[in-house]
């Protein structure tokens, strides 16, 4: 039975510093999270605890190192935000991790509200470099060079649902998907298959189908089994094969839309056998096409395009939702899915205001008509990095939003907003509000739990293992009435 | 009990102006966007062939006139140093 939607993005951004021979990634990544201040003397450790990166979704442990940072690591790394973000470091990229949500267009506010954070707190820490260094930062995938870091989707399922029966149509659907949500990418990190510009800045480096690991070898499917919830009832699928996308209108699909095929899956009406043969290879091939006209394998035999295949995931979406009640952001994903696909049917090039691909697209061909330059030209290249530059002024993206040139699904204030507010209608208002609240009592946090220190030297902690409680109607009359968390826990308690 | 509202422009008192120049407002305001039109109705079938000839040359000469603008703002802010930039441009591999 599919349950309500909650979900949630961790981004990791590209981080570099110009004019600074002693660059370091690691250093510059710390110096950015600590240069974001919301309580000057935050103390707070990220509670490691109950991490289990190890667990695997099919039902084993895998043997292996947990990293798990000291305590004064832990709190130079680490930042749990007021409005219930997570923003830290992972290995050598900033990470903005946005609290949950339980809806697509809250979804986009908050992540968006993420690129704002980090934009504040890359113009902090460039006070604190050398003269003349400028540190950068570019919400992308991929360095051309055959790195890439990721952005992560995060959705709560029914632990009920078998996994094998999630794995078996979200291949086809995470292969196809980009045609719709990719971000764009010249040329190719595949020396064997080169290309000049391709759709998905990821799809060059996924490898297997369904794996555990995230950073080599990437599956497609990813079976990391850490439900930060109440493990009988939850799981958390982690979704590693989405691109860092720019467009809220790009975003605004990317979730919507897969949290709609998640609770069809879950609810048992997935109609079509959708198998490709080979995903893998599946997954490149539709990314270099730029015409959608490619056909791929299906596992009988057949033939089928990549728009063929998200239409059918279309039509069932259709059908499943006909007979069950859409809230309105739902309707309003499904009806602007609708219209994509039929516009990737018509001219893929109509979407130059909605799609992040064609909108890059577009801007480049367009630059490289005047200019009169080809795809290999480092300008070319310049430009498919600039488009992800997180400065309001310089980065591409935020030029044409400014401009009145791509279309938005949310407001200014409501991004504002969330930067100091937390959503209102998932745990993450608990977490927000006490670390509000609280700061000075709080001694850890994790998505579902949070520690306070108490005047006797103890420590306690409260679990939060259901993503839909601890919302501000559950608990915003009981925070009203806690002046500290002492009375909070007493409170509690009675 | 005093409710704690953040003001954003409270927040760090003591943090100094940003030293790096910004003069653009940090997101413009809603108002100022033009929407983009696509696919304005006048200009398909109805009215006098001529008629309907000129409105969509005057169109298409808006059009590309704003396209101008556009390449000519990406011109400004586009990095001057390409080649040097994307060669250095090397991240460390992630999740």
């Amino acid at each position: 039975m599919a349950i309500p939607t909650v979900m949630g993005t961790e981004i990791e951004f590209g981080i570099i510093v110009k004019n600074d021979p002693d660059f370091d990634p690691i250093s510059s990544c710390v110096l950015i999270v600590n240069a974001y201040r919301e309580e000057p003397d935050s103390n707070i450790l990220w509670d490691y605890d109950q991490e289990n990166p190890l667990a695997d979704a099919r039902g084993f442990q895998v043997e292996g190192e947990k990293y798990t940072p000291n305590q004064q690591e832990n709190i130079a790394r680490n930042k749990t935000l007021i409005n219930g973000a997570r923003y830290y470091v992972d290995h050598a990229h900033p990470e903005y991790s946005c609290p949950e949500v339980t809806n697509a267009r809250e979804l986009v506010i908050h992540e968006k509200a993420g690129e704002r954070v980090i934009e504040i707190s890359r113009r902090q820490a460039n006070h604190l470099l050398p003269d003349g260094a400028q540190m950068l930062i570019h919400k992308n995938n991929s360095d051309r060079k055959g790195n890439s870091y990721g952005c992560h989707e995060n959705y709560l399922m029914d632990r009920r649902t078998p996994f094998k029966k999630i794995v078996e149509p979200l291949l086809p659907f995470f292969s196809t998907r980009q045609i719709w949500c990719g971000a764009g990418k010249v040329g190719s990190e595949s020396r064997n298959h080169p290309c000049d510009n391709q759709i998905s800045q990821r799809a060059d480096f996924f490898e297997t189908e369904v794996a555990l690991d995230t950073m080599v070898k990437r599956p497609i499917v990813n079976t990391r089994d850490e439900p930060h919830a109440d493990r009988e009832k939850y799981r958390r699928l982690h979704v590693i094969v989405g691109d860092s996308n720019m467009s809220e209108f790009t975003i605004y699909l990317r979730n919507g839309v897969t949290a709609l095929i998640l609770s069809m899956i879950e609810d048992g009406a997935v109609t079509k056998d959708l198998t490709l043969r080979d995903p893998v290879r599946a997954i490149r091939e539709v990314s270099h096409d730029l015409t959608l006209r490619h056909e791929l394998t299906m596992e009988d035999g057949s033939a089928r395009t990549a728009l063929e295949i998200q239409s059918d995931f279309l039509e069932m979406v259709l059908a499943y939702s006909s007979s069950r009640p859409l809230d309105p952001v739902q309707k309003d994903v499904l009806q602007k899915w609708q219209e994509v696909i039929e516009a990737l049917g018509r001219d893929p090039m109509e979407l130059d205001n909605r799609i992040d691909w064609v909108i890059k697209k577009r801007l480049i061909e367009r630059y490289m008509g005047r200019k009169d330059l080809a795809w290999d030209d480092s300008q070319v290249q310049m430009l498919d990095l600039q488009y992800h530059d997180s400065r309001p002024d310089k980065g591409l993206y935020h030029l044409l939003e400014r401009q009145g040139k791509v279309e938005r699904i949310v407001t200014d204030e409501e991004i504002q907003h969330a930067l100091y507010n937390p959503p209102r209608d998932t745990r993450a208002y608990f977490r927000g509000e006490c670390l509000r609240r609280y700061s000075s009592e709080v001694f850890g946090v994790n998505w579902d739990s949070i520690s306070f220190g108490l005047e006797d030297e103890s420590i306690k902690r409260v679990m939060m293992a259901e993503p839909l409680k601890g919302t501000a109607e559950f608990v915003e009359e009981l925070l009203e009435r806690s002046e500290t968390a002492a009375e909070l826990l007493e409170n509690m308690g009675s | 009990m005093a409710t704690f509202i953040r003001d954003p422009k409270s927040l760090g008192g003591t943090r100094s102006v940003e030293a790096e120049a910004d003069p653009t407002p940090f997101y413009m305001a809603a108002g100022e966007q033009k929407q983009k039109n696509k696919g304005g109705g006048e200009d398909e079938g109805g009215g006098e062939k001529g008629e309907g000839g000129q409105k969509l040359a005057e169109k298409g000469e808006e059009l590309k006139e704003e396209m101008d603008e556009l390449l000519d703002e990406i011109d400004n802010v586009l990095e001057e140093n390409a080649e040097e930039f994307v060669k250095n441009y090397v991240q460390r591999g992630g999740e």
